[in-house]
């Protein structure tokens, strides 16, 4: 029987949606007999523990903690609370703080970690976990030799879990104390993209751009994608060259994504860029080079001039 | 300040397409042995944080690289070396005897004797894709961490560093923390822009170029003179036992290649009406 506890992620206090991918994990980890629980912790946890009662949870913990900003300050509770509760198995969502915080954790349970897992099964009461390697060109299944496991779970690959109804109780919980370390670490801020649009994790649509948009990044890719309410996203090679913000990043080392439609615009498709969004439903490729390899991944390839095809594309899209 | 920087050869990322499932084993066989890239940009990052960057020949501190395998690997460190680090420490162990979670232990080892102020790493090497080492080590150690590092700027004297100012590059944004050393700091890729390392050394306004520094031919040549020692895992971590068992791999579906479309017209009715996404 596997008792998950699964951390969400609170961002001003709400719990993201990448937290939802967790749930997700949990529901079929547990399906041959267990339960989960999610702990909420930060400041304004008490509150956002309402969003998450509604999914199954055996409990809702809530750890009101203003400072609890770094990792240093989380994780420690995350590990009382695996402990006084009698949880198994952590699970995380692969997000920036879940890579982040997830081997701290492991680390100070003793416990293994599965980074960045694809899928779960039960084998026999032992958890089988499958991740992508070498950039997704292949996938590993393995298994954790301790008793104590710690998962990250890629979003991209476990499905928003929805609601299944029923209210799970909200208990709070204290916050342990934190890391010595945490007096030698100061949270100096979050500078937050503004951005009206959806993130790259939950866009139905994404448009993303690469280096051939140069300085006119934004001013083709952005009426494509509030057209079609897409999140924008980027090549590396766009990133670095500073046409777009490193957030927007979508690969093997920044987002990956799996949309049901992907708009590649300017993109080769360079393997690292491909284990970022090869997982999309539906992929559209825009490039003048009849020859870049984004065309061996794309349903639908358009070889055109980008300054063109985007105006055009966008024109036919407005007259319906 | 003295750093240390664990470093990983990996198959050659830009061919991972090339891998192979050979029974219960990946197998790489024809792919060249490269260094890890973001490994690479930890020490160049290193090499930035321990020197003005108008006189690079001046080292001010001591950067350690280290790496886990067999003779081999000794490639990897010197290439290192010749890039400026000044000593190599190998871990003799095979691959199939490793995991990320006994690297970060056999490093504390290594840490414990060293004494760096900084142990600086890649975020991920690119063939586990695991993303762990650092944080691990950073628990192990007690220490600060500071990971997906896009800039770094040191604070304090020459010689005489006390904090880094780091902005990590998270989802939707940078979260900037001032770390206090001794401390763990993994770098993202945007580590190696001109500006995004600042020594105490380095005059404001300073722009190194973009991405990591070669070798000179003198340099490779001197660093196959710098001090590289060995030593044995079994020494470094009591319990060598694994914490994760791989039991097979698999190769994905290939995607289906799709269809060229002669116009935007042609795409627009074909996403409409066929893929139905519109």
């Amino acid at each position: 029987m596997t008792n998950i506890l699964i951390v969400a992620e609170l961002h001003e206090g709400k719990v993201r949606k990448s937290t939802h991918s967790s749930i997700t994990f949990a529901r079929q980890a547990g399906a041959a007999g267990g339960t989960f629980s999610i702990v909420v912790i930060g400041g304004g946890a008490a509150a956002a523990a309402a969003e998450v009662t509604g999914y199954g949870a055996a409990k809702v913990l809530a750890v009101e903690d203003p400072t609890a900003t770094v990792c240093e300050r989380i994780a420690p509770t995350v590990a009382a609370l695996v402990k006084s509760g009698g949880f198994d198995v952590v699970a995380v969502t692969a997000s920036s703080f879940g890579k982040d915080i997830a081997p701290r954790i492991a680390a100070k349970l003793g416990a293994g970690y599965a980074p960045d897992i694809s899928g779960v099964k039960d084998d026999g009461g032992k958890l089988v976990y499958r991740r992508p390697v070498y950039a997704g060109n292949a996938y590993a299944s393995c298994r954790l030799t301790t008793a104590l496991q710690v998962v990250s779970v890629r979003q991209s690959e476990f499905t928003a879990a929805e609601p299944s109804g029923g209210a799970s109780p909200v208990e709070a919980a204290q916050p342990a104390a934190p890391d010595a370390a945490a007096a030698r670490v100061e949270f100096l801020g979050l500078e937050a993209a503004k951005s009206e649009r959806p993130d790259l994790g939950e866009a139905r649509v994404i448009v993303s751009g690469g280096r051939a948009l140069k300085e006119k990044f934004a001013e083709v890719l952005d009426p494509l994608a509030n057209l079609l309410n897409a999140a924008v996203g980027a090549s590396r090679a766009a990133c670095d060259a500073g046409y777009a913000p490193p957030e927007l990043q979508v690969g093997q080392t920044g987002r990956v994504v799996a949309p049901q439609l992907y708009f590649a615009i300017g993109i080769s498709g360079a393997i690292q860029h491909l284990a970022g969004m090869k997982g999309s439903k539906v992929i559209v490729a825009v490039n003048k080079d009849a020859e870049a390899p984004i065309f061996q991944v794309a349903d639908y390839g358009l070889v055109a001039d980008l300054f063109v095809a985007i105006p055009e594309l966008v024109k036919q899209l407005q007259a319906g | 300040m003295k750093i240390l920087v664990p470093l990983k050869r990996v198959a050659d990322p830009d061919n991972a397409n090339k891998v192979k499932v050979a029974g219960t084993k990946l197998e790489t066989t024809g792919l060249e042995w490269k260094p890890n890239p973001f490994d690479e940009y930890a020490v160049e990052t290193a090499l930035r944080l321990t020197e003005n960057g108008a006189a690079t020949k001046q080292r001010q501190g001591e950067v350690v690289v280290v790496s886990f395998g067999p003779k081999e690997v000794e490639a990897t460190l010197r290439a290192a070396l010749a890039t400026g680090a000044d000593r190599a420490i190998r871990v003799d162990v095979t691959d199939d005897k490793l995991d990320g979670d006994l690297v970060a232990r056999a490093l504390k080892a290594i840490v414990e004797k060293e004494k760096p102020d900084l142990v600086l790493c890649g975020k991920q090497a690119v063939d586990g894709d695991s993303n762990q080492v650092g944080q691990l080590i950073a628990e192990y150690l007690g220490w600060p961490q500071a990971t997906f590092a896009g800039s770094i700027k040191s604070e304090g004297a020459p010689g005489k560093e006390t904090a880094l100012v780091v902005h990590r590059e998270v989802d939707g944004g940078t979260i900037n923390l001032k770390v206090t050393l001794p401390a763990v700091v993994s770098v993202d890729l945007r580590i190696v822009a001109p500006t995004s390392v600042k020594s105490v050394y380095t005059a404001d306004g300073f722009k190194y170029p973009d991405g990591v520094r070669f070798a000179a031919l003198m340099a490779i040549m001197a660093a196959k003179k710098k001090p590289l020692v060995e030593e044995k895992i079994e020494t470094l971590a009591a319990d060598t036992a694994l914490k994760i068992e791989y039991l097979g791999f698999e190769l994905p579906a290939a995607r289906k290649a799709g269809v060229k479309v002669k116009d935007v017209a042609e795409l627009v009715t074909r996403l409409k009406s066929e893929a139905k996404v519109l």
